[in-house]
């Protein structure tokens, strides 16, 4: 595999040497520290869509790709690739770190510098999950993310900060340790077909598609379980999902935006990187109960949303139930679904990070999250709530709007799998149109409740500034999704072929794999697995 | 007899550790007070002479004085750990003894004598050269944990230290005399050897076991023999609890695996249990205990317990290995590195912070010193990352390796047990960072500038514990080439 450029490198580390670059600057140079914070993240936007051009749409596997050696033993490399996957989630990650950065402009008044060196590491941490292929790498990035979160919501957050970033940090290191368990363990298991072992994702994928690592059902399952846990409460799927309400609430704007624009993503991408390819027996077998728990979690976080009386813990349930969405439509394993969970992680991303945008925007005016102290707010902001409504359309995914195309496909995929997992999806999409037209008929409509608000500013240019990208795209990924879906659709396939596995034993592979297969101690049980695995559904 | 030059170049490092001790102590009266610094500068001429001495070491391998110590890629190996920390030690301690107007010489002398007695352990192939290094290092670190001698603390603290070592000396000693009652020798090599044959006399010899393995357990705090660890750890002065959390420690570890793999490597039965279930006790108690702390030093003493189960993880793992021990054996040899640079640092930035008369040990009082000391707060955040194991840390690296020999040796529940212990971990680690960095600073006080010596420690202990992550190769090559030298 040769080294195809240093692009991934570049538009991953870019961040680190901007935050590095921060820390050259004196402390109390507001204006350059947040001129250079935004310059890299603007530069690294730029950068990142330089991949879009280097991508070739279509071709199946990884692109791009940068393998070296880091670590000889275990043999660690340093392993980047994109996809169809990860490519438009790079992008939206560098998307939303300058308009995180933007919004937090005037918001972020203490420790100005460590809050922008915090945000651009996150970046670089988001990007490397995403474009990791060495399973170990992965992880590094995807613990690393953890430490500038975890002061992102303890420095700048509101009262109960403390509170939400440890029990951030605690759930989600609950689940990354046994995904490193996991990890280690499957490196053991593929050391029976490589000599050493080996922790690259492309190398494992191809041993388990050609049928010279067998997984056990038992391993199997067990692995899969320590995986998606790890995931699970990333998503978050109910009942993990309690971490989820306090991180938002007491995180800064630009903290709420990069948590629910990313890295709830990582959770549905880790599923569909790496749950549904490496472990297709036991996805299949335990895809109902995964599906009961979306489901509730639709419903669920539909129903507390509704009787939210604070306006960014209503945001906060609702990503629940989106996100149990796309859960939804990933375990349904209908290439279609799995084609609009991709683009539902994009919508969910763009959508819910401009509402957080917006809460935020109302907070930075009067302080307050709760809905009550708004009202009639059309009147003395016009321009603001017009964006509100663009926003919440789109997020209870009105058509021509980027989220009807996105739930329009998962129920599309998912009606024909199982009609009761769409009947669950569309009542999903109704609440949304209940809970998100309410709050905004609160807030926006009526008469001016509360005096403070008749002379509360509109948009300023700044903000404007924020929102309008937001609003470009969500209109233009409503009406053009083809140019969005003609780079995934050849990912989504794929992950539906990496699921498949060789029905028997002695046809797939090579004939140096069949002693191999004879000498596993569990050969007979890994047989019934693989059978289960390639089964028709 | 005089031996032969050989075997002074093996025990170098001792030697050069005793001259240096001898010499501070008789040159001790003759400096004026006004001058007492150039015992510091005395004593880390003779940390960093020893260093050069276990280079010297290095190049003549071999067994020395009749076969009761080796030199060994092993035994170099643990001398780098004991007198690197000792070296870091030495470092940190000038600007304490100066703030605790404590008599310096001594210091440096004892300091030396403790590090040459592990070394002697590091080395020892026979169970009573074992024993005399066990005393020397303990005596002097008797006195070393009394050496405030103003506050009350530090005498409860070498009470205890004295009278619970003692008798976990006792049972070592008692230990050796079964052994040697069952197979007739005090050579591990030898008992390996003899215990193939003298089967009827199996229950002497796990007895035997069971006590040399209780001697050891005391000096890593290994549960149920860790209780003394809080309280001497608290009362000893901050530098000598960096020393006894790094060097002991690491001399201790030396000693069991060469007894467990040397000694009684086909046996490994007897002892697999007993490591095991003391692996899991270690672990739960050390971080359950550590979460209720409020004082700094307790609660990294208890977090040294949770290492100790760690460590033991990675031994128990490479006994059940069999003949594939060496992963095992190397995991836990990288870990100590890794380990060792974590405490040294963090007590070291613990010492620095106490102030004058250790006054400033509680995790409040460390409130909002991200904003008055911005490097010490970073620092001492790595630190405890490290020590929680997370990834750009060689904590990080050292638990992959351990997770990784325990998955392979199929010790699931441990692993299980080390990865669900792990996270409660996060809770106590992290609380100092949040107390650190999420705090407003307090208004009454205001930490002292960090001093050259402290600077000069946390400075490498950091830049190690990041290149250990980044670079793990050279290491872990040595460690795994050490651990082959085990049998």
């Amino acid at each position: 595999m040769a080294n195809e450029g240093y692009l991934l490198s570049v538009v991953t580390f870019l961040p680190l040497l901007g935050s590095l670059g921060l820390l050259a600057l004196r402390g109390d140079d507001h204006t350059w520290i947040r001129r250079l914070a935004l310059a890299t993240a603007l530069a690294n936007f730029v950068l990142s869509l330089l991949l879009l051009h280097g991508f070739a749409a279509g071709t199946p596997g990884y692109q791009l790709e940068e393998l070296r050696p880091w670590i000889h033993w275990p043999p660690i490399n340093y392993h980047l690739g994109v996809d169809g996957l990860s490519l438009w989630l790079v992008i939206l990650t560098t998307f939303l770190t300058p308009i995180a950065i933007l919004c937090s402009w005037e918001s972020i008044g203490h420790r100005v510098k460590e809050f922008f060196l915090m945000l651009l590491v996150l970046e670089t941490g988001m990007i490397g999950v995403f474009l990791s292929l060495d399973l170990i790498l992965f992880f590094v990035f995807w613990e690393v993310m953890l430490v500038p979160m975890y002061f992102l919501i303890g420095i700048w957050g509101h009262e109960r900060r403390i509170y939400a970033a440890i029990k951030f940090v605690l759930y989600t290191m609950a689940g990354s340790v046994l995904m490193l368990v996991a990890i280690l363990w499957l490196f053991g298991l593929s050391g029976a077909s490589v000599p050493g072992g080996t922790f690259d994702l492309p190398t494992i994928q191809v041993l388990l598609q050609n049928g010279k690592l067998q997984l056990p059902h038992t391993t199997e399952l067990l692995l899969f379980g320590a995986f998606f846990l790890a995931f699970a409460i990333k998503v978050p799927l109910f009942p993990l999902h309690t971490w989820l309400p306090d991180a938002h609430v007491e995180a800064p704007t630009a903290g709420s935006v990069i948590l629910a624009g990313v890295l709830l993503k990582m959770g549905t991408y880790g599923l569909l990187r790496f749950c549904l390819p490496l472990f297709p027996a036991a996805s299949k077998e335990l895809a109902p109960w995964v599906a009961v728990l979306a489901m509730i979690g639709i419903v669920y976080g539909a129903l507390v949303s509704m009787v939210q009386p604070d306006l960014k813990k209503l945001i906060a349930y609702s990503s629940v139930s989106h996100l149990g969405f796309v859960v939804l439509g990933i375990f349904s394993f209908h290439p279609v679904a799995i084609q609009g969970a991709i683009y539902q992680m994009l919508n969910h991303g763009i959508s819910t990070g401009a509402l957080f945008l917006i809460a935020g925007m109302l907070y930075d005016r009067r302080h307050t999250h709760l809905i009550k102290e708004f009202g009639g707010l059309a009147t003395p902001m016009p321009a603001l709530s017009a964006f509100f409504l663009f926003v919440c359309l789109s997020s209870l995914g009105l058509p021509m709007l980027n989220g009807f195309v996105g739930e329009f496909l998962i129920l599309l995929g998912t009606y024909q799998v199982n009609k009761l997992w769409a009947t669950f999806g569309a009542l999903g999409v109704i609440l949304a149109a209940v809970y998100l037209l309410w709050a905004y008929q609160r807030v926006a409509f009526g008469e001016v409740t509360v005096e403070k608000n008749r002379v509360l500013p509109d948009c300023s240019p700044r903000e404007r500034l924020i929102l309008w990208p937001l609003c470009v795209m969500i209109l233009w990924m409503g009406i053009g999704s083809p140019v969005f879906l003609s780079r995934t659709e050849t990912a989504s396939q794929q992950v539906i072929e990496q699921m498949k596995r060789p029905q028997m034993p002695a046809l797939a592979g090579t004939r140096g794999a069949v002693p191999q297969l004879r000498d596993a101690p569990a050969g007979a049980e890994s047989a019934t697995a693989v059978q289960q695995g390639a089964g028709p559904k | 007899m005089f031996p032969p030059i050989q075997d002074i170049y093996r025990i170098a490092p001792e030697l050069v550790a005793c001259l240096f001790g001898m010499l501070i102590m008789v040159a001790d009266p003759f400096v004026p007070r006004e001058r007492k610094g150039a015992m510091g500068r005395l004593g880390l001429a003779g940390a960093l002479g020893a260093l050069v001495a276990v280079e010297l070491m290095s190049r003549h391998a071999g067994a020395a004085m009749n076969g009761l110590l080796v030199v060994d890629s092993f035994s170099v190996f643990l001398h780098m750990i004991i007198y690197g920390a000792a070296s870091l030690v030495v470092l940190a301690s000038y600007d304490y003894l100066e703030r605790e107007n404590l008599q310096q010489g001594e210091f440096y002398a004892l300091l030396f004598f403790a590090t040459c007695g592990m070394g002697i352990m590091a080395s020892a192939t026979e169970l009573m050269t074992v024993f005399v290094g066990l005393e020397i290092s303990s005596i002097a670190s008797y006195i070393l944990a009394c050496y405030r001698r103003a506050a009350l603390k530090s005498h409860e603290s070498a009470m205890k230290y004295f009278l619970l070592g003692s008798f976990a000396t006792a049972f070592f000693l008692y230990g050796v005399a079964m052994v040697y009652g069952a197979t007739g020798t005090t050579s591990l090599v030898a008992i390996r050897a003899a215990a193939a044959h003298a089967t009827d006399h199996h229950m002497l010899l796990t007895l035997g076991f069971g006590m040399l393995f209780v001697g050891m357990a005391f000096k890593i705090a290994a549960a149920p023999f860790q209780v003394w660890t809080p309280d001497v750890y608290e009362g000893a002065p901050t530098p000598v609890t960096a020393l006894l959390a790094s060097g002991p420690k690491a001399a201790a570890f030396a000693v069991l695996l060469r007894i467990v793999f040397t000694a009684f490597g086909d046996a490994s039965s007897t002892w697999f249990w007993i490591v095991w279930i003391s692996a899991a006790l270690t672990m739960v108690v050390g971080n359950f205990a550590a979460v209720a702390q409020s004082n700094v030093k307790r609660m990294l003493a208890y977090s040294s317990i949770a290492h100790a189960g760690y460590l033991l993880v990675a031994v128990a793992a490479a006994g059940a290995a069999g003949e594939e021990s060496a992963a095992g054996i190397a995991a836990v040899l990288f870990y100590l590195v890794a380990y060792a640079l974590m405490k040294v640092g963090a007590f070291t930035i613990v010492s620095h912070l106490g102030g004058s008369g250790e006054q400033r040990l509680e995790i409040d009082d460390y409130a909002g010193l991200s904003t008055r000391q911005p490097t010490t707060a970073a620092c001492l955040a790595l630190y405890l990352l490290s020590l929680l194991g997370l990834p750009l840390t060689a904590g990080f690296l050292g638990k992959v390796y351990i997770f990784q020999a325990a998955l392979d040796a199929k010790l699931i529940w441990l692993v299980v047990i080390m990865a669900v212990t792990t996270v409660v971990g996060a809770f106590y680690y992290l609380r100092v960072i949040w107390v650190m960095y999420f705090r407003e600073a307090q208004q009454d006080w205001t930490p002292a500038p960090v001093a050259p010596g402290v600077a000069a420690v946390m400075f490498l202990t950091a830049a190690g514990i990041l290149a250990l992550f980044f670079f793990p190769g050279p290491l872990m090559t040595f460690a795994a080439h050490s651990a082959l030298s085990l049998r």
